[in-house]
């Protein structure tokens, strides 16, 4: 059969199972759009090419399977950077395809031509720039390998006009020959029983779970192990929802923003048994004065992750579910098998009294100039239905959703935490929504990044995807605002924002949402109820709140996570 | 900053330290023979802030694959996370790291000197004793050829320097582990499933 080599692309990305693209065309990439009218995959048109990006991105955090997002070359390629760097931090799986300008115009700077290729090398596991249309089968199903195998993450396939064009004959590779490509999935037997026999010696043993837990599909097994050893966990921001918020071992988030009963069973640890998780800089604090009488294992299928930040006194290479169920077997079996566990007791207890002593808090009869946005979350998440997802950006409203949502379910939180892509909410919210068409999908946005992405609500208008916009806003880069009254002596410098300009309202309405504005406590509750009853296009409600307002409690950057600092509803102390 | 120019190397010391009092590692790495994995491995230094000594690219007996021979500073990270991360490009099929102190290397130097009809006869006997070659041979100025340990190349430099050097090109190095005695290689490699 002889197909375009555009014909070919579509055609194999249907092999691969492919359901939607998100994307934009242009003078590149149009031989691929034309088969796109004959192919069952749907299309949404997406507004900026960002936004195609962040809605893969979304669509693959909520269903583990990789998304994908489709532009033209130059300005596109160069636009969908910053989605390609945010799924290479947050190691989501992503196949970006981009136009390219024809081979023989390749090197000449032809009308949007970029080196999408050279560009974009440091932020994907791999790319590949096609010449020759005989390769595209080859290439995608290569792509979508790599995408979706070892540590998950981005990949892109840039494709010249002149292949799109190019006849080949069509085949479908067998399997996919990478000598340089073999990820290792299975724990070594003998750190397993080793980590298995510092697991029981432990006596003040905590479970690290990050997002690789997630990626994994490794929540089941998490909870085997929590329950056979007893030991608590913690779930960083990437795996809010890995470990359920409501189990009594849960302690939820630690890091910078962290629970106080999160950060401080980390640093008074003897073992930090480390899921898929890499001591990012935003949970360690000052690494020096990181759990300083931890010894560690750390299991990620990545093996650059171990001993990068933090020495791994047992490295484990392998898929976290898969070494989890080992790790449970030998705990039961061999050497370990015969030990008994230490007596976690009095470590539980300790850690109850801090849970007791200092729980997450605010102000609840504040009076401050607006809205408690702890307050708007806490309603929201109680009056949304079990297992719904929810989206955010970056900043102070992505903390206090993180610590104020319940999150009991795995994939049902979607946010940018490696890179911390400002106006990442509203489209990862519409692609979570193309993913997950049976959840409600909310996404708390703050002013600052709603108006760096918005306009994608006209895609979720146009394409009838109704998601729900929680806008927190408090006129101000709230989270920068927050640091400059901290640690800049009050000096605000370029920081402010308006409550009013722009009319969110009108502008949410202009782009076929129904918006509400929500300035009382008691319309909060009802404001979410008729936008939770709205199931036919997007609800925008914006929330004024206390401009005032900062997220506790918080480790000063660069310093120890002793340190930590509860706030103002702790009267200012410890 | 990462310098990737073969081209004119700071002196080296045995022992696997510069004159700078840097500790140099050579890593020998086979990658695929496919546009851009040159670029590949050098962004990748660049971006996490390793330093290439020197770096040498060519084919292998085998067309599908190229051997790339750098040689790594050490100050800049640690060994191990260099090879992890390098392993991570899907076009790297093997790396196999070469202490200096257990491999043979050879660089190769090419260099202009003034040789008028006075100093050409000393030139040329240091050309004989260290198995140099005469490449070019002009009426003022001789082209030499020398295939070495980088520290012959670095005394053979240094010597004919007196006459006045006019150009040098050196090639970086390129190394294999020693063999051992019951004709197996030394050096670690390092598959993909490590």
């Amino acid at each position: 059969m002889k197909l375009t080599g555009a014909q070919a692309l579509i055609k194999s990305l249907e092999m691969q199972g492919v359901e939607v693209i998100f994307g934009l065309p242009g003078g590149a990439i149009l031989p691929v759009y034309d088969p796109i009218i004959d192919s069952p995959i749907r299309h949404i048109l997406v507004r900026h090419e960002q936004g195609a990006g962040h809605m893969a991105e979304g669509y693959a955090q909520v269903t583990n399977r990789p998304g994908v997002a489709m532009v033209t070359s130059g300005p596109a390629a160069t636009n969908i950077v910053t989605p390609l760097a945010n799924a290479y931090m947050d190691s989501t799986p992503m196949v970006v395809i981009t136009g390219q300008v024809a081979t023989s115009s390749i090197g000449t700077d032809a009308f949007q031509e970029a080196d999408t290729t050279g560009i974009t090398m440091s932020i994907t596991k791999h790319n590949w720039l096609i010449t020759d249309a005989a390769e595209i089968p080859e290439v995608v199903a290569e792509a979508f390998h790599v995408a979706t195998n070892g540590r998950p993450g981005p990949v892109l396939i840039d494709v010249p006009k002149d292949v799109s064009n190019q006849m080949m004959d069509w085949y479908w590779p067998d399997a996919v020959d990478l000598p340089g490509f073999k990820p290792t999935t299975k724990g070594h037997p003998r750190s397993i029983q080793a980590a298995a026999r510092m697991i029981k010696e432990a006596r003040r043993p905590v479970l690290y779970v990050g997002g690789g837990v997630i990626r994994a599909g490794a929540s089941g097994a998490l909870l085997a192990l929590a329950e056979k050893t007893g030991i608590p966990v913690v779930t960083t921001l990437m795996a809010r929802g890995a470990f359920p918020d409501s189990h009594p071992l849960c302690l939820g988030m630690p890091g910078m923003h962290g629970n106080y009963s999160a950060v401080t069973a980390m640093q008074k640890s003897d073992l930090l048994v480390t899921l898929g998780a890499r001591f990012d800089d935003r949970v360690t604090g000052k690494l020096s004065g990181f759990a300083p009488e931890a010894k560690v294992i750390h299991v990620d299928i990545d093996p650059a992750e171990l001993s990068k930040i933090r020495h791994a006194d047992i490295p484990i290479v392998g898929d976290v579910r898969s070494v989890i169920e080992d790790l449970i077997e030998a705990l039961d079996k061999g050497e370990a098998g015969e030990m008994v566990q230490a007596d976690l007791t009095p470590w539980i207890s300790r850690i109850r009294e801090w849970q007791k002593l200092y729980p997450l808090s605010y102000d609840r009869d504040g009076t401050g100039n607006g809205l408690k946005p702890q307050y708007v979350i806490e309603t929201l998440s109680s009056l949304t239905p079990e297992g719904s997802i929810l989206a955010s950006g970056v900043g102070q409203h992505q903390m206090w959703a993180s610590q104020y949502w319940r999150f009991d379910h795995p994939n049902a939180w979607v946010n940018s935490g490696g890179l911390g892509t400002m106006g990442y909410a509203v489209p990862a919210s519409i692609g979570a929504k193309v993913g997950r068409p049976d959840k409600m999908v909310w996404a708390v946005d703050g002013d600052g990044c709603f108006q760096m992405t918005a306009q994608e609500l006209v895609t979720a208008s146009a394409e009838r995807i109704p998601v729900k916009i929680a806008l927190l806003n408090n006129a101000y880069l709230g989270m920068v605002r927050q640091w400059q009254e901290m640690f800049y002596d009050q000096r605000y410098s370029e920081v402010y924002l308006s409550p009013d300009l722009p009319d969110y309202v009108k502008w949410a309405e202009a782009m076929g949402c129904v918006a509400l504005r929500v300035e009382a406590p008691e319309e909060v509750a009802p404001a979410i109820e008729k936008a939770n009853d709205i199931n036919d296009r997007p609800v925008v409600i914006e929330f004024r709140i206390d401009s005032s307002e900062k997220v506790y409690p918080m480790v000063p950057a660069g310093a120890s996570n002793d340190e930590i600092v509860l706030g103002p509803s702790y009267g200012g102390a410890r | 900053m990462t310098n990737i120019g073969p081209s004119v190397v700071p002196m080296s010391l045995p022992g696997g330290r510069s004159s700078r009092g840097v500790s140099l590692h050579v890593l020998s790495v086979l990658v695929e023979n496919r546009a851009g994995v040159l670029a590949r491995v050098a962004q990748l230094f660049s971006r996490r802030g390793y330093n290439i000594y020197s770096l040498a690219v060519a084919p292998t007996d085998d067309e599908r694959f190229s051997r790339l021979t750098v040689v790594v500073d050490l100050e800049s990270a640690p060994l191990e996370q260099i090879t992890k991360q390098l392993h991570k490009l899907i076009n790297v099929i093997k790396i196999t790291e070469i202490d200096p102190v257990d491999a043979v290397e050879q660089e190769l130097l090419l260099a202009v000197v003034a040789a008028d009809v006075s100093s050409r006869g000393q030139i040329l006997e240091l050309v004989g004793i260290f198995g140099a070659k005469v490449l070019d041979v002009g009426l003022e100025r001789l082209t030499l050829a020398l295939a070495d340990t980088p520290e012959k190349l670095d005394d053979f430099t240094e010597l004919i320097k007196v006459f006045g050097l006019i150009e040098v090109q050196r090639s970086g190095r390129v190394a294999l582990a020693k063999l051992n005695r019951g004709g197996g290689r030394g050096g670690i490699s390092r598959g993909k499933a490590s």
